[in-house]
Order: C-alpha cells, then structure tokens, then sequence
C-alpha cells in the first residue's frame, strides 16, 4: 500500500503493452546490449566477493578464478589485524547517530516550514534549500578551526555534528514536501478535539510522512557511511570510518590483496544489504525531484 | 481554494471575534516555530554555512601559518596564477576537471540515456537490470578506486589477463601508470559508478510520458528514431538539464575515486590531478607559510565555478524548456 514513496508507481510498472508482433531484430539486440551491460556493471563487484574468498597466491597465478575452496582468513585477518572490526564499529555509530540527529533536526524544521504561516518562511526555506547545492567540502579549514576551538576535533561527536549538519537540506526539501501534501483538515479536526501543537505533529504529521522519513534516513546513510574526507582530517587514526581505514589499510599492507578485497566486501555489504531491503525507497530518493 | 491554506484555527471573521485568543494563538505558534526550527538552524549555519563564509574571509587575508596577517585583498588569488607552483597546477587541474566533464557527459549521459529507453521499451528482466545498473552507485568511491586499481594491475589485474583469455592480449595496457591513460580511464571507471543515476532520472522522465505523444507519432508515420528525436527527446530536456547540472556538480567535487586509483598527487606526474585534489593538497599539505590564504582563495574560486555554472546552466535549461513548449 504505502511501499512506492514518491507516489510514483508508474516508473516501475511497465509501459502500456504493446500489440502483440514478432520480435524484431532491434529488440533482439537491444535486449542483449542491456544484458551484456548487466554484466559489466556487476563483474567487477562479483570479482570483488570472489577474490575475498581466494589466497593471495591463488590471485597471484590466475587473476579470475573461482574459488572451489573458499578461504576465509582474509576476513579474519582483516578484522583483526587489518584494523578493519574498529573501522566497522566507527562506522555504524558515526553514520547511524548522524543519520538520526540528521533526520530529527529535519523533520522538526520541515513541519513548520510547509505548514504554518509566518513571516520569513519563505526565506527559512530557501535558506535551507541553498544548501542542496553547496559544496561543503571547500569549508573543511574552517570546519577544522571550529571544532578545533569548541573542543570536538578528533571526536566523533564532532564529525557526528558536522555529518548531521550536511543531510539536513534534503531532509527539509523532501519531508516538507511531503508535510505539504497532507490535507489540512487532519490537524483542523485534532485541533477541534483539543489536541496541543506538539502532540499533533508527533502523533498525527510524524507518522504520515514515515515513508519520507526513510528515504530521507537512507539518503543520508550512503553518502556518510561511504564518505573519507571529514575523517581523514577531523578524526585520528582510532576513530577512522571504513573508507578512510581502507586508504589507511593500503598504504600499511600495499601487498595485501586478498585482505584488502576482504576489507572491500566488509565496507560494501551493509549498503547492498540496505539496498536490497529498501529498493524502492532508495530508486524514489534517486529520483526525487524529477517526478513529482 | 478560499481557505488560507496556511493559516491553522480557521477563517478571517472567525478570528476578528476572537481577536486576544487569536493573538495570544499566534504567539504560542511563533514560539512552536522557533522550537521546531532552530536546532536544524543552528546545526547548518554552523557546520555547513558559517564555515563557508569563512572561507571566504580567510582569503582576503594573508596568513603566516596559523596567525591570521594582514588584509591582502584579492592578493591571494593573484597569487593563484602567478606564483609557482600553483600558477602551473591549477590550469592543468582544471583543465583535467573540464575534460572529465566532457568525457562523462559523453559517455556516461549517452549511455544512461540509452539504457533507460531501450529498458523502458523492454519487459522482460527489467528490475533486476536497474538494479545491476544502480549498484555500482551505492558502492563508495574508495571502494570503487581500489577495486579497479587491483583489476587494471597490468601484472596480476582481471582485465589484461581477461583480454588475454579472449585472444586479445595485444591490448593489454598499464592502465594506470600510462600519463595518456590513466585520466580516461578513471572516467571510465567514475562512468561504471555513476551510470545508474541519470539511467533513473530518464527512466523517471520516459514513464511521465504519455503513450498517446509515441501512438500519435506512429499512426503519422514517423520511424523509432524520429518519433525519439522529435518527440521523447525535447520532452526530456528538463532532465537533460539537471543531470548536466548534477554531473557538472559531481565532476568538480570529485577526488575520493582518483585519490584511491592514484594517491593524492594526481598520479602519473600529475597527469589525473584535479581541483578537487589539488585544494585537498594546498590546505593541508603545502609548505608555504600562506597555506591558508591560498586554499581558501582556492575554495572560493571553486565555489564560485560550481555555484555559477550550476546556476548559468539551470537558467539556460529553463529557456529551452520554455522554448520547446
């Protein structure tokens, strides 16, 4: 019922079916070039998973190989002494607290700012909005002195702070959105029955927009949870997040390549398991924008 | 239609009656605004705004180290293009960010284009096909780098030995350590990564499509290829406009992929340096005592190109759109 978020069902459905013909000989085609592209763009990550499981002499003498005989040391070594469970548990906290205070701060302002009239709404707005668009990256020295002389450099609650602050113009854009789309008189009626300002956003706007919500959660996860720039100049060594522990792995054990395809698999598999779990969302939050 | 949409707790005359409870309610609203709004506010003009803005002053400054010097005007950016080595640096950087732009809107957008039409046509397969598509995309760009770093290896890498397996072993290539390769090659690469994205955009667009435009088309006579040019392509153009607009965007903020392919300094002797990187390595690892005022004029040159273009290009898309119609 309320799967497709972006109220888009129509890109995933198929066009309207056409009069029954033979296929041509550019359907033919055409159906082969996107398959033969399948592969390509898969290979690589299969190539990835396979070469987790395989020795580093087995890569050595024959690059593509299957493994008959999975080894999986290079994940146990990975995970201890590569470094890589300290990465992994960095990870899930910075991404996931970010993702939450992130979130939260969003819906709060979101619901306001499509529902209520007031002066300056529409400047709070593209103030906001302005951020979709700025590269926050080019801030890093000043981000750097900031945390620096509030005492959260080489923290995690200040990469947390500065993560958070990142997904909150599209968390506005999209749960405003959405809080607009809601009929006005749902708050009418529970403000008839006597409901308070509070309560009629946590218990009536709040759970309406859940779908939004976990498209905008989701588009916040995979950009901080893949990220490698704010930790490698705000955070120290023990602090480091997986993409940053990567570059970290590879200039330590440059010859390495099992464990490091090992290390490459443990920073991917949450987000394809994400991805999975949550197609749907992740295609509406892609295209959100686009399709109204 | 006559309700103002807005404004909860009812219309015009009811308020007059009511005037104090009104007002009393519409302070209680202010404060309920404010509550709402200000942790975001507070939270993104810190982290994300202020620090930009600073950039900002700090490249009218000249600094020594860490102490802030005098006001130096636009010396900072002078010094951008005159003083070795950056005056020789950030023209081939740019020229390489400029290259890949090309090179990915030729390649990547054609061929996003061109897999969502021929999806949008095709029935059978087609989610797991977007799927497979999109999944390099979520995969992180460091991710991405050092897994094609390992395949292109010339010596133990999967794609000579697979060139070699098919007979074609003449092609075998150092992929990454070629000066003339390396920068194509990491568009291709950033290519396979990316070109899900637009894919799903003009897959979004074909399916806001009425059938009736192609089924109008066909019964006038027109072939496949000109009801696609006369007819679906000028109704993409919006699309068209924002993927530019997001690859331009994209291309110019890159650095995670070629810092992970090729290590900070842009390898083979710079030959894949690029904006993105050469800011990285001017803030934090440059010996000049005015690091700070070069990078930021730096960030602040960037930002402006980004921002301008973005903007410049977003415009321009709106006028042919308004054109088309």
């Amino acid at each position: 019922m309320s799967t497709s978020v972006l109220e888009k069902p129509s890109m995933m459905a198929p066009p309207p079916r056409p009069r029954r013909r033979r296929p041509r000989r550019g359907a033919v085609a055409s159906t082969a070039l996107l398959w033969l592209y399948a592969v390509a763009a898969l290979a690589p990550l299969v190539l990835m998973a396979v070469g987790s499981l395989r020795t580093e002499q087995q890569l050595a003498d024959q690059p593509i190989g299957i493994p008959l005989h999975p080894v999986f040391e290079n994940y146990a070594k990975a995970w201890s002494d590569g470094g890589f469970s300290s990465y992994f548990v960095n990870s899930i906290v910075v991404t996931v607290s970010s993702v939450v205070l992130g979130t939260g701060v969003a819906v709060l302002a979101a619901y306001p700012l499509a529902r209520y009239g007031f002066r300056l709404r529409g400047m709070l707005t593209a103030y906001f909005l302005a951020g979709l668009m700025l590269p926050i990256r080019l801030g890093i020295k000043p981000v750097f002195f900031l945390l620096n002389s509030i005492g959260l450099i080489d923290t995690k609650l200040g990469l947390i702070c500065v993560y958070a602050a990142s997904g909150v113009p599209f968390g506005v854009f999209v749960l405003a959105a959405f809080f607009r789309a809601l009929p006005m008189e749902l708050e009418e009626a529970a403000r008839i029955d006597g409901a308070g300002e509070l309560r009629i956003f946590a218990q009536i706007m709040v759970p309406l927009v859940r779908p939004a919500l976990t498209t905008v959660a989701l588009f916040q996860f995979i950009p901080l949870w893949n990220d490698f720039f704010f930790p490698l100049i705000l955070v120290e060594e023990d602090k480091y997040t997986l993409p940053v522990g990567l570059t970290r792995f590879v200039t330590e054990f440059e010859a390495a390549h099992a464990e490091l395809y090992a290390g490459l698999v443990i920073t991917t598999i949450p987000l394809v398991l994400l991805f999975l779990l949550a197609t749907k969302q992740i295609i509406a939050g892609l295209t959100a924008g686009i399709t109204k | 239609m006559t309700e103002p949409a807005v404004e909860p707790g009812g219309g015009e005359t009811r308020r007059r009656v009511r005037r104090g409870a009104g007002r009393r309610r519409a302070r209680r609203r202010f404060a309920v605004v404010l509550t709402f709004v200000l942790p975001a506010l507070v939270l993104y003009t810190m982290f994300i705004v202020y620090p930009l803005i600073s950039s900002l002053q700090y490249s009218l400054f000249s600094w020594d180290g860490l102490r802030q010097g005098d006001f130096a005007g636009l010396s900072n950016f002078v010094d951008l293009f005159t003083k070795y080595p950056l005056s020789e640096r950030i023209p081939r950087a740019l020229a390489h960010n400029l290259i890949f732009f090309a090179g990915t809107m030729v390649i990547q957008t054609t061929a996003g284009l061109l897999f969502a039409v021929l999806l949008h046509r095709s029935r059978r397969g087609k989610r797991f096909l977007q799927t497979a598509y999109i999944l390099p995309h979520l995969v992180s760009p460091i991710v991405a780098g050092y897994l094609w770093s390992m395949m292109l290896n010339p010596q133990f890498g999967a794609v000579n030995a697979a060139l070699k397996g098919v007979g074609l072993g003449a092609l075998a290539q150092p992929w990454r350590g070629d000066p003339h390769l390396a920068l194509p090659v990491a568009i291709l690469v950033n290519s396979w990564q990316w070109v899900g994205f637009p894919m799903l955009l003009f897959a979004a667009a074909l399916a806001g499509i009425p059938e009736e435009y192609h089924e109008a088309a066909r019964v006038d006579g027109a072939s496949a290829w000109q009801t696609f040019r006369r007819v679906t392509f000028p109704l993409l153009t919006p699309v068209l406009g924002i993927v530019t607009v997001l690859t331009f965007i994209g291309n110019f903020n890159i650095l995670d992929l070629i810092y992970a392919m090729q290590g900070s300094q842009g390898n083979p002797t710079f030959s894949t340096d690029v904006l993105g990187l050469l800011f990285y390595r001017t803030a934090f690892d440059n010996p000049d005592p005015n690091a700070i005022g070069q990078s930021s004029a730096l960030a602040v040159l960037m930002f402006v190109l980004i921002f301008g273009v973005s903007i410049g290009a977003t415009r321009f898309f709106r006028r042919m759109e308004a054109r088309l119609k």
